[in-house]
């Protein structure tokens, strides 16, 4: 018998039944395919200016920081975030051709390059798929235009992110994704990221910075 | 790892007398459930969203088979492999197989409570390949030697002066001659010890919070972002989760999570909640190559439809321990094997055996605390009363309770000699102790003066016979 025959067997033999069949079997199908939505927190409902709000909230909270600036204000926004805090005019970009819709020339001192992050890469700039209200998190999705990488070798992290993208809670993050990639299909990889890397594992005390960056910025652009 | 629950009495004592473990203990009673509160707080919701993910958990474990079949077919499609194992002979076989066909000398390790019950790491050394633990805390006590005490701060029990000498021993081949003493130091400096170790691992071995069935993938919560470098730098990434890991769908998870840091750390959320589904896809520019999930059985299928059941909803967020009296007393080492606390006290019994571990359910109060906090509403004070009937069935109590325990029963079904016999032995105790209102030693009862005094009997006799007097009816 083989181990998964052995495995299967004996949560058979525990529930007291064979394979799944009949009506539960039908039953269980259906949730796979419908996905039905539990409970959502009512702090997510609101306007879509609450909810940007909210998001900034939460993300502070989590010790991230936020700007709100308008398309045009990009470039700048990331070169004085990176003056204000002592950090090189120099970043890497992911591929995302989303992030060609900014006057990057507008900046001509700093320097950009596309791709993965090396070792002296100091500051990733990125888009985000979406941003969640409910936690202030943000959502980066594993693909040609966006390696996971950048979200995490970096010490510092400037998201991108459109007001259009901020959704109330996790579950809508599920409903762009499945319209995006499929119905039960995912990439590679999803990333939810709510404010920089810490722990708490030297005396329960939180430090920043622990794996991923020591910094994340959140630019919200408005639409 | 190798089990000392079985001198859990020794344990405790050692416990109760370090002074390095008892500062960080004393710690652990403010942080952890404070913060908790203060998040529960927050959430309107969070009772309901308890309660539904309980019945989540439930449905689930009643559709094991199902679900952990469709979770296998997605990660299928994509090019992933599952693996199947019953044992955790099996499930180490696996792994080390998987590590020597990718030729790995290095291999990175997020904190897995899995690989810790299966003792990955030193089947792995004993076969050549060096596992390096990632999460800070793990690391840390990877270095010393030392298990973990506490399933989401493994190195919970240890303070800054004792990791700031580890570092020092550990670090100085590597160049790093300083010994250090501010926090924020520690942590860059392990930062830059583990980016390179990240960099040249061949596989990155990861555990799982859940596995979504409804799209194959494996969901990780982490705070320090390690395991998403382990499961995207290394060539190779392995997933070991066990079998009740398994929930319907992504909606499903989103409950689940808005339990689960809350109830652990008391935040809203994790730093790095991550959906890792089958290994990069040709058009990625990073990722793993080869993903695998391994599946662990090791006695859990053999719980499902027992009254022990309800243990396999455990989430692993370590709120139990956090709010248990117990727990905070002697720390996590104290209970000898993987999983501290009241689910250690329910779980371990179940995966090593009562004979081992027959004294972690005795490690009571019955307070509680565990149960009111549980996050999918666990009945941990029910579980280790389970365990307690089990222990004493099999005779595996020690005489002197099961003859303690006869004689009161021979009593108890005797309302008229016991009431004689307690009025005799209270004018007794009253006769030697009323001057001091409490005794230093008593025959026989050793067990609790060693620790402190057995306070004497008030005045007016016992309860039977004070309910008497007051004119209390009887049944």
């Amino acid at each position: 018998m083989s181990a998964r025959d052995q495995v299967l067997g004996a949560i058979r033999r525990s529930l007291k039944r064979g394979a799944l069949s009949g009506d539960a079997r039908v039953a269980a199908e259906a949730r796979l395919r419908e996905h039905p939505v539990n409970i959502v927190p009512v702090r997510t409902t609101g306007t879509q200016d609450d909810r940007v709000r909210l998001l900034e909230q939460w993300a502070t909270f989590n010790q991230a920081t936020t700007a709100r600036v308008a398309a045009a204000e990009v470039p700048g926004a990331v070169a004085d975030y990176l003056a204000a805090n002592n950090l090189p005019a120099r970043v890497v970009m992911a591929p995302d051709p989303a992030l060609d819709r900014y006057d990057w020339n507008s900046r001509p001192m700093l320097q950009r390059r596309r791709g993965l992050p090396e070792d002296a890469d100091r500051v990733a700039v990125t888009g985000a798929l979406a941003g969640i209200a409910e936690t202030g998190t943000l959502v980066f999705a594993s693909g040609p235009d966006h390696p996971t990488s950048l979200n995490l070798l970096p010490e510092t992290h400037v998201a991108i992110l459109r007001e259009a993208d901020v959704v109330g809670p996790l579950e809508e993050v599920f409903t762009r994704l499945r319209a995006r990639y499929g119905e039960g299909v995912m990439p590679r990889t999803v990333n939810t990221v709510t404010g920089p890397s810490r722990t708490g594992d030297v005396e329960q005390q939180l430090e920043l910075g622990a794996h991923g960056p020591r910094r994340l910025h959140i630019l919200i652009v408005r639409d | 790892m190798q089990s000392t629950a079985h001198a859990f009495k020794d344990n405790v004592e050692h416990a109760l007398v370090d002074g390095n473990l008892q500062q960080s203990l004393a710690l652990l009673k403010v942080g952890f459930s404070e913060r908790r509160r203060q998040a529960v707080e927050r959430l309107p919701e969070f009772e309901a969203l308890r309660d539904r993910a309980r019945d989540i958990k439930n449905h689930a474990l009643a559709h094991l088979d199902f679900y952990l079949e469709a979770f296998e077919a997605k990660v299928t499609a994509l090019g992933g492999h599952v693996h199947w194992a019953p044992t955790a002979q099996d499930a180490r076989d696996i792994i080390l197989d998987i590590c020597r066909e990718a030729g790995a000398r290095t291999v990175t390790k997020s904190k897995s409570m899995i690989a810790e019950e299966i003792a990955l790491n030193d089947h792995l050394a004993a076969n050549g390949i060096e596992p390096v633990e990632t999460d800070l805390g793990e690391y840390i006590i990877q270095l010393r030697r030392e298990p973990p005490s506490h399933i989401i701060a493994p190195a919970v029990h240890l303070t800054k002066d004792q990791v700031a000498d580890t570092f020092f021993e550990h670090h100085r081949k590597l160049g790093f001659d300083k010994r250090l003493t501010e926090r924020s130091d520690l942590v860059a400096e392990a930062r830059q010890v583990l980016r390179r170790r990240f960099q040249e691992a061949d596989v990155g071995i990861t555990g799982a919070n859940f596995l979504v069935a409804e799209t194959g993938s494996s969901m990780l919560v982490t705070n320090e972002g390690n395991a998403d470098l382990g499961n995207t730098l290394p060539r190779v990434h392995v997933v070991i989760a066990s079998i009740e890991k398994v929930i319907p769908t992504l909606e499903d998870a989103a409950t689940l999570l808005r339990v689960l840091a809350r109830s652990a750390t008391g935040q809203e959320w994790s730093s790095y909640t991550t959906f890792n589904t089958g290994p990069k896809r040709p058009e990625d520019p990073d990722g793993p190559a080869h993903y695998h999930v391994v599946l662990l059985d090791n006695g859990r299928s053999g719980v499902l439809g027992t009254q022990m059941q309800d243990m396999l909803r455990c989430i692993r967020c370590g709120a139990c321990m956090n709010h248990c009296p117990v727990y905070a007393a002697i720390g996590g080492h104290a209970y000898g094997w993987v999983y501290p606390g009241p689910i250690g006290a329910v779980l371990t019994p179940q995966l090593i055996g009562v004979e081992e571990a027959g004294n972690l359910p005795n490690a009571s109060t019955f307070c509680g605390r565990c149960e009111s906090v549980c996050p999918v509403r666990i009945p941990l004070p029910k579980l280790m009363r389970h365990w307690r009937e089990r222990e004493f069935e099999r005779h595996l109590t020690p005489a002197s309770v099961r003859q303690g325990l006869a004689l009161w029963a021979f009593l108890a079904r005797r309302p008229a000699l016991y009431r004689r016999v307690t009025g005799i032995a209270n004018r007794v105790l009253a006769l030697f102790g009323r001057v001091a209102g409490r005794y230093a030693w008593l025959p026989l009862a050793g067990g609790w003066t060693r620790y402190r005094d057995f306070p004497a009997p008030q005045r007016g006799g016992t309860f039977h016979a004070q309910w008497r007097a007051r004119g209390g009816a009887r049944r």
